[in-house]
């Protein structure tokens, strides 16, 4: 078992540095000038050249990558072109930003949906299982900025009960913090709670239609033993698979979140950048979420890994 | 997949198939029922519901009601577009790689997934950034990071066709490519390629919006549904109702398709939502 | 004497409607074993979990009584039915593989019946399953509990599930096809322990199964069951000897024809059709079949018999150019076939063909009865139009259905009709060489016979040779020319049919063929005791 995990752990490795390799190529190597492309219509051919030795445009493409690649290996992820800071300088509070929220949300998000899942999946066919069927799938379909700008509307504009703008700064207290992002929080908990729900139990009824069920309920067990004991434990490692995707898109996804709200995270940022076409910013942005996007799945199959019995319990020669 | 027994369809089928079919007239006769054009100025900014603009003016005092009809066809085209495209790539691709097998179909396989381990919207911004937005270059890259998903269905889908043994009497007959392509695997995978298709479909319609609504889509002059939400967002904060009338007409259609799709999949044990 | 289960006008109804049980009535006194007998379909199932007060995949029991231990099983709350399900009445399943949660140790899952239904302490229960696993022959019954379902084997998977329905002390054991998965050694071996433990105990049961030599050896009384309606029940051997009813005649007749060796005059031709010359095959990197060779002669039948495991499959595949040697060669005619199917010629795809065991999974749903039979015909005899319908028609006349079915979808068929037409699909090519793969071991008994004469008459008509791939020994006495015994990819002996079961040679076939069950209610009791 240890050898798959290292296995997987060196997959998740290779993962990252292909997939660096494709965020390179799509900012820099697809057709079109970059130079070109930032200075717009006050391109003058002057200008052109000097930006394009700037970027190191001039060099091959796998020089380029390369010293990109050893830039973020040693922490440098290059200079912003708009206004000339470290692009990390700029990032990283506001992944961490990005990260707050999200955590915020998962943490409400996850054991709730959850807990439906597994108890609608119990209840299969009950009124409960049918009302918070529809709601999921009603839910689910909403984008973000209904969900939002509803909240938006009723909970700030009419009863004037928490703010409409996601302010926050460094050095803020808990409460105001909490305050400021409540709504975000609650946009993003409605979006992920139907999706994680609606996985749930499409995975813990996968489980509780198999033989072994039947035969727990043959055995004259409670329902909630049945289900407790026999369903969820088997279907723990499809469900962690569920929320880590799911807590992926909380983190990619809270990209129009943070638009509504205006919110100082990393996906508007990532917006901006593109708005300027600010190549290094994009590119590091890029490769932040795509860093989480692989570390969460990586994690969650090898929870999967150390959660089968199979691999945990080998067979054993036969006496 | 059998056609069903009309008396039998559950309620939520038939409300969803009535908003696809309104979606459908609206995409197809939207810009010949609007009443005024979609870059007309009528009036005072935001101004209220009125007998001659039932939903109003924007933020330009332009007609909501108008730039909705004009809009479905932007909304619903690309992604339509995008989606049919990408059914075109990844379906043949996905059927052959699993008919082959050996090295391309590993690589392919191997491609797609480092493909999909970037979450879509960070690609699709990455492109962006690179090409900027125009029509066609948003038609492509949705329809490219599409592609990835649909072939993926379909290599999995074709891969438990080939091993059944229907399949391989075909292939120890000398069955040529065609053959096992349109008679043996197609027919088969069709239902599930059906559901996925509206599936697709709906992602690729919020998204879509979604990039309209943070600026990356469809581009002024033309009307589309998650720009108008862009556009006169400000007015949620006087309290008016204006951005509720696109947002909420994506929210209508998306409950429509998936309404229609998970009907279609009642009884099936699909894991649905991937790859939000 | 009082009944430990009453069954009276039992009515089950499937969630569309369908009608599983009309009125079914029966007694069961304590310690008595009441074999359930008929073919799928016929209701055993629905019967045994409807006396548990259970309908399985959202059937309902509509009418009728279920009387176990003082209590109406069909009205009684929920609390009530589970309180006596594992403590008066247990149930054993047909794959105990299927049936053990994967997740939790087999003591576990064992000893929870007993705690849970508050019967014993911790260390009494433990007691009493190591009393059963001795009991079951299980290795290291102290210890046997402690592994994991996927780490035992079969047998002893099955013998634990016996141990856990055991394991609440139950009056009544639900026996569901218990020895049906296993291979025929392995069968006898879980046969006899079953027999001995719920004598010592003195448990009742209730035996589901198809096979009548299988049931002939436990059960005290039969109970034939058709299409959900009782069709006569009597103790075992009068049941067996006189059956009163024409159904229960045809079943007895069945079983009894096909433990007799065939009367049929057969002459193979002397040709050499097929040859394998020490062919070693591999799955990546396990070795599946080792220096085999063979020879089949033109209208030959040429039984591979073999336990699961054994290779026989895979000799099939090798043939078919599904799986391409690793060393050795197959020649047709005196001609080397290439390995790969990509190099074979038209001539070469169209001699050889392949019948399936599974006939639901070799048609393709979406093509008519037609397409799948005159696919063969257009391809290898350029058959068109007004010549290709006729021709259809002909083969579905052959195999025995009407020619209106061409225009039907697989669904629409029954199982003996689905084999049917792939065996039509198979002689559309007009082969030399039929490889038939456990083709009957999928029908009902009775369907089964049909195809085993249709195939027989076929050979007589069209003198095709066959490769008849099967673990059932008695099918192999009916119309094998030549037997060949396999184990774990390697050939154990051949023999003439009539030689090999007369004096088998090697130790492995005489224990095969000592395994198949005769229908002698007695006949368990002598190859115990001659062990």
């Amino acid at each position: 078992m240890a050898w798959l995990i290292l296995q997987r752990l060196g997959l998740g490795v290779i993962t990252l540095v292909l997939v660096s390799m494709l965020v390179f190529a799509g900012t820099e190597i697809l057709p079109g000038d970059v130079a070109a492309a930032i200075l717009g219509q006050n391109a003058t051919p002057e200008s052109l050249a000097a930006l394009r030795q700037e970027l190191g445009l001039d060099s091959g493409p796998v020089a380029r990558y390369l010293a990109w690649a050893s830039g973020i290996l040693h922490g440098d992820l290059g200079q912003s072109l708009a206004n000339r800071q470290p692009v990390g300088e700029l990032l990283w509070p506001r992944f961490g930003n990005t990260m707050a929220l999200a955590g915020y949300a998962a943490v409400i998000a996850v054991p709730l949906a959850v807990g439906l899942g597994i108890s609608s999946a119990a209840l299969r066919g009950s009124f409960f299982d049918r009302a918070a069927n529809v709601v999921a799938l009603a839910t689910v379909s909403l984008p973000e900025y209904f969900l939002g700008l509803l909240l938006i509307l009723f909970v700030s504009v009419q009863w004037g009960l928490l703010p409409s703008l996601a302010d926050t700064w460094s050095g803020m207290g808990l409460a105001a913090w909490l305050q400021a992002t409540t709504l975000p929080m609650l946009v993003l908990v409605l979006v992920t709670v139907a999706q994680i729900m609606r996985m749930t139990r499409t995975t813990v009824l996968a489980v509780m239609d198999q033989p072994f069920i039947e035969t727990a309920c043959l055995k004259g067990l409670p329902m909630g033993r049945v289900v407790l004991v026999h369903a969820v434990p088997n279907a723990l490692g499809p469900t962690i698979n569920v929320v880590a995707f799911n807590l992926t898109y909380l983190i990619a996804g809270v990209v129009l979140v943070e638009t509504i709200f205006n919110y100082n995270g990393l996906g508007r940022f990532m917006v901006d950048a593109v708005s300027k076409r600010d190549v290094p910013m994009v590119q590091a942005a890029a490769m932040v979420f795509a860093a989480v996007h692989v570390v969460m799945n990586m994690l969650a199959d090898i929870a999967a890994i150390a959660l089968n019995p199979r691999l945990r319990h080998p067979r054993v020669k036969e006496s | 997949m059998t056609l069903p027994v009309f008396g039998r369809i559950p309620l939520s089928a038939v409300f969803g198939t009535l908003i696809l079919a309104g979606t459908l007239v609206l995409f197809l006769f939207g810009p010949m029922l609007a009443p005024y054009g979609q870059e007309d100025v009528l009036g005072m900014p935001f101004a209220e519901p009125s007998a001659a603009h039932p939903l109003g003016l924007d933020q330009n005092g332009r007609d909501m009601m108008s730039r909705l009809l004009h809009g479905a066809r932007m909304s619903v085209g690309v992604s339509l577009a995008a989606v049919v495209i990408s059914f075109c790539i990844g379906v043949p691709l996905g059927f052959l790689a699993a008919l082959r097998g050996g090295w391309p179909d590993l690589i392919g396989a191997r491609l797609v997934d480092i493909v999909m381990s970037i979450p879509v919207l960070i690609s699709a911004l990455v492109v962006l950034q690179a090409l900027g937005s125009s029509l066609p270059v948003l038609i492509g890259t949705i329809a490219l990071l599409d592609s990835t998903r649909v072939f993926r269905l379909a290599r999995i889908l074709a891969q438990g066709i080939v091993v059944m043994e229907y399949a391989e009497v075909a292939r120890l007959r000398g069955e040529g490519l065609w053959w096992m392509l349109r008679r043996e695997i197609l027919p088969n995978a069709l239902p599930p390629l059906m559901a996925e298709f509206g599936m697709r479909f709906c992602f690729a319609f919020l998204f879509v919006a979604g990039l309209s609504y943070l600026g990356l889509g469809v581009q002024p002059p033309f009307a589309d549904w998650g720009g108008m939400v862009r556009d006169c967002q400000q007015g949620i904060l006087y309290g008016l109702y204006a951005p509720l009338f696109p947002a909420g007409t994506i929210a209508l259609v998306t409950i429509g398709v998936n309404l229609v799709v998970d009907w279609a999949l009642a009884g099936r044990t699909t894991i649905q939502g991937e790859n939000r | 004497m009082s009944h430990v289960l009453q069954i009276r006008d039992l009515r089950v109804e499937a969630p569309d409607g369908t009608v599983l049980l009309h009125g079914v009535s029966m007694d069961l006194n304590p310690g008595e074993v009441l074999g359930l007998i008929g073919e799928s379909g016929a209701g055993k199932s629905t019967v045994a979990l409807a006396s548990m007060g259970y309908g399985r995949g959202g059937c309902r029991i509509t009418g009728g009584e279920i009387r176990l231990a003082g209590t109406e099983m069909r009205t009684a709350p929920r609390q009530t039915r589970e309180a006596l399900r594992g403590t008066r009445i247990a149930y054993v399943a047909q794959s105990a593989a299927a049936a053990f949660n994967p997740a939790m140790r087999l003591e576990r899952q064992i000893l929870e019946v007993p705690r849970v239904h508050g019967l014993m302490n911790e260390a009494e229960a433990r007691v009493w399953m190591t009393d059963l696993f001795s009991a079951l022959q299980l290795p290291d019954p102290e210890h046997f509990g402690r592994r994991f379902p996927h780490q035992v084997s079969g047998g002893q998977l099955q013998r634990a599930m016996i141990a856990m329905a055991m394991a609440g002390k139950p009056d009544i054991l639900v026996l569901d096809e218990p020895t049906t998965a296993l291979d025929v050694t392995t069968q006898i071996e879980v046969l006899r322990l079953l027999r001995d433990v719920i004598r010592r105990y003195g448990t009742a049961a209730l035996y589901i199964t198809h096979d009548l030599a299988v049931i002939a050896q436990i059960a005290d009384r039969l109970m034939v069951l058709r299409n959900g309606r009782e069709v006569e029940t009597g103790p075992t051997a009068a049941l067996l000897d006189t059956p009163q009813q024409d159904y229960t005649r045809l079943l007895v007749a069945e079983r009894h024809g096909s433990l007799t060796a065939s009367q049929r005059m057969h002459n193979p031709g002397k040709d050499e059709l097929l040859a394998i010359e020490g062919v070693d095959a591999f799955y990546g990197r396990t070795q599946v079949l080792h220096d085999v060779s063979l020879r089949l002669n033109r209208g030959e039948t040429l039984a591979v018999v073999g336990e699961s495991g054994s290779g026989k499959s895979t000799l099939a595949r090798l043939i078919a150019g599904l799986l391409p040697p690793a060393r050795g060669e197959v020649r047709l005619d005196g001609a080397c076939l290439p390995p790969e199917l990509s190099q074979r010629d038209n001539a070469q795809l169209r001699r050889v063909q392949l019948v399936y065991q599974l006939p639901d999974v070799a048609l393709n749903p979406h093509q008519t009865v037609g397409e799948v039979i005159g696919r063969p015909l257009a391809l290898f005899g350029g058959l068109r139009g007004r010549a290709l319908k006729d021709e259809v028609a002909r083969l579905l006349d052959q195999i025995g259905l009407p020619a209106c079915f061409a225009a039907r979808l697989p669904g629409a068929l029954s199982g003996g009709q689905k084999q049917r037409v792939c065996i039509a699909r198979a002689l559309a090519a007009k082969p030399d060489l039929l490889i038939c793969d456990e083709v009957t071991s999928a029908l009902d008994p009775l369907v089964a016979e049909d195809i085993l004469r249709l195939l027989l008459q076929l050979q007589d008509e069209l003198g095709i040779a066959y490769l008849f791939i099967t673990h059932d020994l008695s099918v192999v006495r009916r119309l094998a020319d030549r037997v060949m015994v396999m184990q774990t990819g390697r050939i154990i002996e051949t023999a003439g049919t009539a030689t090999l079961f007369a004096t088998p040679e090697q130790a492995y076939t005489r224990r095969l063929l000592a395994a198949v069950p005769e229908l002698r209610t007695n006949w368990l009791d002598e190859v115990t005791a001659a062990h």
